[in-house]
C-alpha cells in the first residue's frame, strides 16, 4: 500500500536555530502514529507542520500521495485536535462542529447529518446548544474530537490532546481514542510527552530528542529493543535501568561483571551477546529481574544483591537494590520476602536485556 | 483570624476596634475626595438653574431659590457664538455629525490592524506596531501645520469630512493599540484550528474575532468618543463658520458675551457640551471595567 503520510527529509530552522533536523517518516493507512518525547524536542512543530501550520525549511510532505509541502492547511485533507481544544467560544457547540463544513460550503441537510452522527458517536447530543464556556474540559475535549470527526479527512492530527484532563478522564479518552481510531480505521498522527499514552495507543512510535528522531519502530520494538540510552530511559515506567559493567568474551557468550556496593562484584554469564567493547552499560527492565526462582528459562541467571528498599505497590512489589554505583529497580511478586538491608537473590532474564556503549548510547546488541 | 480567637478578649475587642477606626478612616477619606470632586459639577448645575438675578445676591454654593430653565434655552437655541445668535444646537449637530462617523471608522481600522498585528505575525509587525503607539504620543500641536496642508491639498480644508479624517488618522493608534492587545490574549490556536477548518483571513476575524470583541469594543468606543468629542484644539484649527463642533462654539459662547456676563448661560452651554460624553459613561461605564480587565478568554 501507498503511505497516506510520506516526510522525507524535513528541516526547520527558525532563524539560525534548527528545530528540526532530517526527518524521514512515512505511516500506512490505518496506522496510529505517536510522536514523543520531552518538552521542546519538536514533535508539536512537526505535527504544525505537517498541518501546514508553520512553513518548513526543506524536505518534502505528501499526504495521499500528493505532494502537500506548500499547500495550504484547509487543502490538506485534515483535521486537528489540539491542547487547548481551541474551540470557537462564541459558537455554540453545533456551530463549533459544524463550522468547518460551512466554511467550505457544504448545504444544511449534509450539515445537520453529519452533526448528529458525530454527536451521537461521542455521546455530546446534549451539549448542542451550549456555549465552551459552559463545558467541562472533558466535554470540550469531546467536542474537539467532533470537530475533527465530522470532517473525515485523510488525516487526523493530535496534539497532546489528553494533558489538560486530570489523571482518571485520561485514561478513560485514551481507550476511547483507541478504539475510535479501530472503529474509523483512521490514519492517525498524535503528539505527546507521555510514553505510556505513546505505547498504549500507537501502531507506530517515533521518539524524538532535539529536533532528531531517536527510533522509529512499533511499541514492542521500542519497548524491547531502544536504539539508545536516551529512548531506553524515556520509554517505560519505572525506567529501564542502565547499569555500568563491563565485559569480556568467556567461550561461547560474554562475561558480565557489575560492581555491588561493598561487597564483592556479580558476575553474569550471557551465553548469547558476543563482540561487546570491554565497557558497557547493561540496560535491564525491572521486570526482567524477578526473585530466584520466580523465573526460568534460558539465558536467566542468578545472584545475590543487597536490597536498599522494598516499595510494595499492591499487584507488585518494587525492590531497590545498588549494581554499578546505579540504584537498580526490579519488580518482584507482592508476597516477596525481600527485606531492606538483607541479601536477596535475585533472576537476571539476560535474553531481554539490551547493551549500550557508554561513550555513543548507541545500542550494541 | 485563628490567632484571634485563640487570644484574650481584650485583645481580640481592640483588634476589631482598630479595624472599625480603619474602615471609617477610610471611607471618611474616600467621601472628602468625592465631594471635592463633585464639587464644580454641583456648582454648575444649581448655577445654570438659578437667575442671573439670584446669582448675582446669592452665594455660589446655595441651591436655587427659584429654579428656572430659561438659561438651558438660551444655552440651547439663543446664545450668540460671535455674530450667529442660534445658541449651541447646530454645533452640536456637527460633533455628532463628526465624532459618530469618525469613532465608528478609526473603532473599524483598529479592530482590523490589531488583528493583523496580533494574530498574522509577519516580518516586521512588531516595527509597525511601535510606530502606531509612537503616533499615539505625538502632542497634537506637532500635526496641526502639516495636516493643515494635507487638508488642503485633499480639499477638504475647513469641512466635517476633513475633521472626521483628522480623528481617524489621530485615532488609530490608540484604537490599534487597544484591539491589538485585547487580541494578543486570544490563544493563537483558535486562528489555527480555523484554518485547518478551511477558513481564510475575513472569514477568522468576521466569525470568530469579531463576536469576541464586545468589550474592547466598548472601551474603545467610549475612549474614542470621548477623545474626539472633547477635542478642541483640531476643531479650532480645521473647521470654519459653519463647521465648527460644540466644544468651540462652547468657547464663542463664553468668551464673545458683550456686557453682562450670563453665568448661568455659560454653566447650562458647558452641562449640554459635557452630556453626550456623560451619558456614554453612565450607559456603558461597566463594560469600560470589564473591557479594561478583560485579560484571557478561555475557550
Amino acid at each position: 500500500m501507498a503511505p497516506i503520510l510520506d516526510i522525507t527529509n524535513l528541516r526547520k530552522n527558525y532563524g539560525a536555530t534548527e528545530i528540526l533536523k532530517d526527518i524521514n517518516v512515512s505511516i500506512e493507512p490505518g496506522d496510529f502514529l505517536v510522536l514523543v518525547g520531552p518538552s521542546g524536542c519538536g514533535k508539536s512543530t512537526l505535527l504544525n507542520c505537517i498541518a501546514g501550520l508553520e512553513p518548513i525549511s526543506g524536505g518534502r510532505i505528501e499526504i495521499g500521495g500528493r505532494d502537500m509541502t506548500r499547500v495550504s492547511p484547509k487543502d490538506r485533507d485534515i483535521a486537528m485536535v489540539f491542547q487547548s481544544y481551541a474551540l470557537y467560544p462564541t459558537m455554540t457547540v453545533a456551530r463549533n462542529i459544524t463550522f468547518g463544513m460551512k466554511v467550505r460550503g457544504a448545504d444544511a441537510a449534509t450539515q445537520e447529518r453529519k452533526l448528529k452522527e458525530v454527536a451521537a458517536q461521542l455521546q455530546i447530543e446534549a451539549l448542542l446548544d451550549r456555549r465552551p464556556g459552559q463545558l467541562s474540559g472533558g466535554q470540550r475535549q469531546r467536542v474537539a474530537m467532533g470537530r475533527a470527526l465530522v470532517r473525515d479527512p485523510k488525516l487526523f492530527l493530535f496534539d497532546e490532546p489528553l494533558s489538560n484532563l486530570d489523571a482518571k478522564l485520561r485514561v478513560e479518552m485514551r481507550t476511547e481514542i483507541k478504539k475510535l481510531h479501530h472503529n474509523l480505521g483512521a490514519t492517525m498522527v498524535y503528539v505527546t510527552h507521555d510514553q505510556i499514552e505513546a505505547m498504549t495507543l500507537a501502531t507506530k512510535i517515533v521518539v524524538m530528542k532535539g529536533g532528531v528522531v531517536q527510533q522509529i519502530g512499533t511499541p514492542a520494538e521500542i519497548y524491547n529493543k531502544p536504539a539508545n540510552l536516551f529512548v531506553a530511559d524515556f520509554m517505560g515506567s519505572p525506567a529501564m535501568n542502565l547499569i555500568p559493567a563491563r565485559a569480556q568474551p568467556n567461550g561461547e557468550g560474554t562475561r558480565i561483571e557489575m560492581d555491588c556496593g561493598g561487597s564483592a562484584p556479580i558476575v553474569l554469564k550471557d551465553s548469547r551477546a558476543t563482540g561487546l567493547p570491554q565497557d558497557v552499560i547493561l540496560g535491564v527492565r525491572p521486570e526482567d529481574i524477578a526473585e530466584a526462582g520466580f523465573r526460568a528459562g534460558e539465558g536467566v541467571q542468578e545472584a545475590a544483591c543487597l536490597i536498599d528498599m522494598v516499595e510494595p505497590a499492591g499487584a507488585d512489589t518494587y525492590v531497590v537494590s545498588n549494581l554499578g554505583g546505579k540504584q537498580v529497580t526490579a519488580r518482584l511478586h507482592a508476597e516477596t520476602r525481600a527485606q531492606p538491608g538483607q541479601m536477596l537473590d535475585l533472576a537476571f532474564d539476560l535474553s531481554k536485556v539490551s547493551y549500550f556503549s557508554p561513550a555513543t548510547g548507541e545500542r550494541l546488541n | 483570624m485563628t490567632d484571634a480567637t485563640l487570644a484574650p478578649a481584650t485583645t481580640a475587642s481592640r483588634r476589631n476596634w482598630s479595624r472599625f477606626a480603619l474602615r471609617w478612616t477610610l471611607f471618611t477619606l474616600l467621601g472628602l475626595f468625592a465631594l471635592f470632586y463633585l464639587m464644580p459639577l454641583f456648582v454648575m448645575i444649581t448655577t445654570s438653574l438659578k437667575s442671573l438675578e439670584e446669582i448675582r445676591t446669592g452665594s455660589l454654593i446655595a441651591f436655587p431659590r427659584e429654579v428656572t430653565f430659561d438659561a438651558w434655552r438660551t444655552a440651547w437655541s439663543e446664545a450668540c457664538t460671535g455674530i450667529q445668535c442660534e445658541g449651541l444646537r447646530p454645533f452640536f449637530w456637527n460633533s455628532v455629525v463628526i465624532a459618530v462617523p469618525a469613532v465608528a471608522i478609526s473603532t473599524m481600522l483598529g479592530a482590523a490592524n490589531g488583528y493583523v498585528i496580533a494574530q498574522w505575525r509577519f516580518r516586521g509587525a512588531n516595527l509597525i506596531f511601535s510606530l502606531m503607539l509612537f503616533g499615539c504620543f505625538i502632542p497634537f500641536q506637532v500635526v496641526l501645520l502639516p495636516m493643515a496642508r494635507m487638508l488642503g491639498l485633499m480639499g477638504l480644508a475647513g469641512s466635517i469630512p476633513g475633521l472626521i479624517f483628522v480623528h481617524v488618522i489621530y485615532g488609530i493608534g490608540f484604537t490599534t493599540l487597544f484591539f491589538r492587545n485585547f487580541y494578543v490574549t486570544i490563544p493563537q490556536d483558535l486562528v489555527k484550528a480555523a484554518k485547518v477548518d478551511g477558513a481564510g483571513f475575513f472569514r477568522i476575524f468576521w466569525s470568530i474575532f469579531l463576536p469576541l470583541s464586545l468589550p474592547i469594543i466598548v472601551v474603545t468606543v467610549i475612549w474614542q468618543f470621548t477623545q474626539i468629542w472633547n477635542d478642541f484644539l483640531f476643531g479650532v484649527s480645521f473647521s470654519q463658520a459653519g463647521t465648527q463642533p460644540v466644544t468651540v462654539a462652547l468657547n464663542n459662547i463664553v468668551n464673545s458675551t458683550t456686557g453682562v456676563k450670563e453665568y448661568n448661560v455659560d454653566m447650562a452651554a458647558a452641562i449640554i457640551a459635557a452630556l453626550p460624553t456623560l451619558l456614554v459613561y453612565a450607559v456603558a461605564g461597566k463594560y469600560f471595567i470589564r473591557g479594561l480587565t478583560a485579560g484571557s478568554v478561555k475557550g
